[in-house]
């Protein structure tokens, strides 16, 4: 019954969604007000009803309607309800649903927006809107149903059908098959649904940007419009990117964060183009340059966003022939295809109206800077994509799969990342349109002699390898950098106005807070980077089998095997769990407990690492295996990981930045540079 | 008694010299550092983008095994991953070895980004040059005065 219900939901959700896109294209190419308002309301009522339909598959999994096959897929008795709540997007049926209903939310939201002075935009925003929504909402009702019930033959077949197929009986099975361990995680209950709203609030961007093409309002008021759409969606997907690493670091025990792995990579790569866009867009705003390349930015940001969501959900990264069979995957491709080359065509049929009104008066100038980042990020996104792409075009060709892992990535992105970090330093003291070599040279000087301070006392320190020294001072020069255009600001502030130094500061940041927050999440990225140094050049590890009492050592550390314990727990869980006693420099400093926990349902072990971390560095011991029944050895994996709590510090200051540099500003969006760019024709409708 | 055992007395010599030489050829047992610092060069040819040294698995633990048999019969570090990739294919070394069209993965990267250099540098240069003179303003056209009729509205909206 409520299986029925969240499906016939769904289905009026789909047939609202063509309506409205019918309505609002008729609309828009009649003038007819009426008709593009039936659209919007159209719109605004997708939100209700999938909002039902997410209702019913919660319904189901918290009551355990076994019946109901992704039920039984994602959950268990034994699961907590928390778990068996969020189950919704544990899977791929759910996950697409929840998908369609941030779609939803997030169009509806944006429909209730004040639209007096972008009525022309209204329509097109609403096609592409519910375009992309009906295209998922299809992919659930005839791909992935997550209401698909279980029925027996008389001679015993389960089959899943969404309707009782004749000569079946209802198949009820008494329990589910329960979450897969690793994702019954804080992190991973989290990392989703900010992947997702990130992907989800890119849309916005870029149907403003379909909008602003087909009605050739050319200017930069569709950037003005969805700056701040574009700044959330980057900070979700930012939110999203760091919660995967910090789950991967507690749960997946291999020590690291970031394996370069094709499914990290999928939900990297959309970031790595909407940055460089965020980058971008300031470009058009300050100077009237690079109006085409910011609608190819966001054109790509989208259709990474599908491809992300292609490369996971359609067994493509398994193999090119998981790809063709399942039923998924080549729709994906068809819509990517469709949306990208139908978005090109709108840019080449505007693309001489798009021609940049401004001039580029220097290679030193902050839009010329601008400009290097966008070549960075972009050279990360074609390394990324390449390095993705590659396996498949190899299994296609030469039918041999490769494997192209994180010595590839690593070894080809490292100095465009750490060109990154130079640009991070001398861009904030460049000017729009007139800086010069002279200019730059004239304000940096102060930063980059103490940035050489901070080298020479590491070399004292016994820092000698060279990457980590470079990547170290890019890191001290931006630091220095940043904080000292802080400083010139309010200094400027304190003379001209005569305010307290502190006042100055914080009028500084919030009369400016797009700059300003801009630096701060510059301050978290480096902040980032000193973590990620740390862990990547730094990083020691050993493996010994002990006997218990017995000890080993890495660094200054000494680990002694105390006991292990085996025991199952009520939640079907069978866990070992070791008891180890860790010293520094000879002194104890507390017990450290890591486990492996094996998942009777699903049969799967998780390994969960025992940690002890410090703003110096983390000890991270992992258990491997165990003398069965005595337990008188265990074997132990144990990493020292330099500097690793600076990645997860720096990410809550980029998050306090972007935050900064959203938050609305009391300030009239008809500028006078507005008004001069300005050249559309007013609504009609 | 004694004599019929007496041929096996003169065999003892014999024996313990094979003895000797049998311990001296074996190499002590590699640690598991020796092990899993090859292992992590290796990709396990079951799960996928997973290294040799971290997986979990029974097989990876097997395969592990194999590597510290491999190491105590006197393999070297190269002669152990060939052995991998001709059990197993290419696809267990962490990069694709460069050859055929496996170049390709090498140089596209570089290409690209130079070539993006270059669409960006002649972008710059085109933009440096002076742009056209105005040309003498034309009479407000109707739109453009209807938008400023618009726009005056809006301010006084404010």
């Amino acid at each position: 019954m409520i299986a029925n219900f969240g499906y016939g939901s769904l289905i009026v959700t789909f047939l609202v969604s063509l309506y409205g896109i019918g309505a609002a294209i008729f609309g828009a190419r009649r003038d007819a007000a009426s008709w593009v308002n039936s659209a919007r309301n159209a719109m605004l009522l997708t939100f209700p009803l999938v909002t039902l339909s997410a209702i019913s598959i919660v319904y189901l999994l918290a009551n355990g309607h076994y019946e109901v096959e992704y039920v039984a897929q994602v959950t268990s008795n034994s699961m907590p309800l928390y778990l068996k709540v969020t189950a919704l997007w544990g899977g791929q049926a759910g996950s697409l649903v929840f998908w369609c209903w941030l779609m939803s939310a997030f169009s509806s939201a944006v429909s209730l927006r004040r639209w007096d002075r972008d009525r022309e935009f209204l329509p097109w925003v609403i096609v592409v809107c519910l375009i992309t929504l009906a295209f998922f909402l299809g992919m659930v009702i005839f791909i992935e149903n997550p209401f698909v019930r279980l029925w027996q033959s008389f001679s015993g077949e389960p089959i899943a059908r969404m309707f009782q197929p004749a000569g079946t009986l209802p198949y009820i099975p008494s329990d589910g098959n329960g979450l897969n361990p690793l994702l019954r995680h804080p992190g991973m209950v989290l990392h989703p649904p900010m992947l997702y709203l990130g992907f989800v609030s890119f849309v916005i961007p870029y149907a403003f940007a379909i909008a602003a093409l087909i009605t050739g309002r050319t200017d930069d008021r569709w950037i003005r419009i969805t700056r701040r759409w574009t700044l959330v969606a980057w900070l979700f997907l930012s939110m999203g990117l760091v919660l995967g690493m910090r789950w991967a670091y507690d749960v997946l025990g291999w020590g690291g964060y970031w394996a370069w792995d094709p499914v990290e990579i999928a939900a990297l790569m959309p970031w790595l183009a909407g940055t460089a866009f965020l980058h971008s867009v300031m470009i058009q705003e300050k100077r009237g340059l690079l109006k085409q390349w910011n609608l190819v930015l966001i054109i790509f940001t989208y259709d990474l966003v599908i491809f992300g969501t292609f490369l996971t959900r359609s067994g493509v990264l398994s193999s090119v022939h998981a790809f063709a069979q399942s039923a998924i995957g080549p729709v994906f491709f068809a819509f990517i295809g469709l949306t990208l080359i139908t978005s090109l065509a709108f840019l080449m049929r505007r693309w001489n109206e798009l021609a940049g009104e401004g001039q580029m008066t220097s290679l030193l100038s902050r839009e010329a800077l601008f400009l290097d980042n966008n070549l960075l990020f972009m050279g990360i996104l074609v390394v990324c994509f390449w390095g993705v792409i590659f396996p498949l075009i190899s299994e296609l060709v030469t039918g041999q799969k490769v494997t192209v892992g994180p010595p590839f990535y690593k070894r080809a992105t490292g100095p465009l990342f750490a060109g990154l970090l130079f640009l991070m330093a001398i861009s904030p003291l460049s000017a729009w349109r007139h800086s010069n070599i002279k200019t730059i040279r004239r304000v940096i000087w102060k930063p980059f002699i103490i940035s050489l301070v901070a080298v020479v006392v590491l070399l004292v320190a016994g820092v000698t390898q060279p990457f980590s020294l470079l990547g170290f001072w890019l890191v001290a020069l931006v630091i220095l950098v940043t904080l000292y255009e802080f400083w010139r600001g309010a200094l400027a502030r304190h003379r001209a106005q005569g305010e307290i130094l502190p006042v100055a500061l914080w009028r500084l940041a919030s009369r400016n807070r797009r700059r300003y927050g801009g630096y701060i999440v510059h301050l978290g990225m480096v902040i980032m980077a000193v973590g990620i140094i740390g862990i990547e050049v730094f990083q020691t590890q050993t493996q010994a089998t002990l006997q218990q009492g017995e000890s080993l050592s890495l660094g200054a550390y000494d680990m002694r095997y105390d006991s292990l314990a085996i025991f199952d727990t009520p939640d079907g869980r069978n866990v070992a769990r070791a008891i180890v006693t860790l010293s520094k420099n000879g002194k104890i400093i507390g017990d450290l407990h890591p486990r492996r926990d094996y998942y009777y349902e699903s049969q799967q072990p998780m390994t969960i690492p025992g940690v002890r971390s410090t703003w110096e560095d983390d000890f991270y011991v992992v258990l491997v295996d165990w003398q069965p029944v005595t337990s008188q050895s265990a074997t132990f994996k144990v990493y020292h990981n330099p500097l690793v709590n600076w990645l997860w510090m720096g990410s809550l200051i980029f998050i306090l930045g972007t935050l900064v540099a959203a938050w609305p500003e009391q300030e009239s969006e008809l500028t006078t540079e507005n008004v001069k760019s300005a050249t559309y024709i007013p609504a009609r409708i | 008694m004694l004599k019929k055992i007496w041929p096996i007395f003169l065999l003892i010599p014999f024996l313990s010299l094979a003895i000797v030489t049998v311990a001296s050829a074996q190499q002590p047992t590699p640690s598991d550092d020796e092990v899993n610092a090859i292992a992590r060069q290796l990709y396990c040819p079951v799960c996928e983008n997973i290294p040799l040294d971290v997986c979990p698995t029974q097989a990876c633990a097997q395969w592990r095994e194999l590597i510290r048999q491999k190491l105590a019969d006197g393999w070297s570090e190269a002669q152990i991953k060939q052995y991998f990739v001709q059990q197993y294919g290419d696809r267990v070394l962490a990069t694709p070895p460069a050859r055929g069209l496996n170049w390709l993965v090498y140089i596209i990267p570089p290409i690209a980004i130079i070539l993006g250099a270059y669409i960006l540098f002649s972008a710059i240069r085109t933009w440096k040059r002076p742009l056209p003179q105005p040309t003498p303003q034309e009479p407000a056209s109707e739109l453009t005065d209807e938008y400023i009729r618009r726009l005056e509205e809006e301010v006084h909206k404010q």
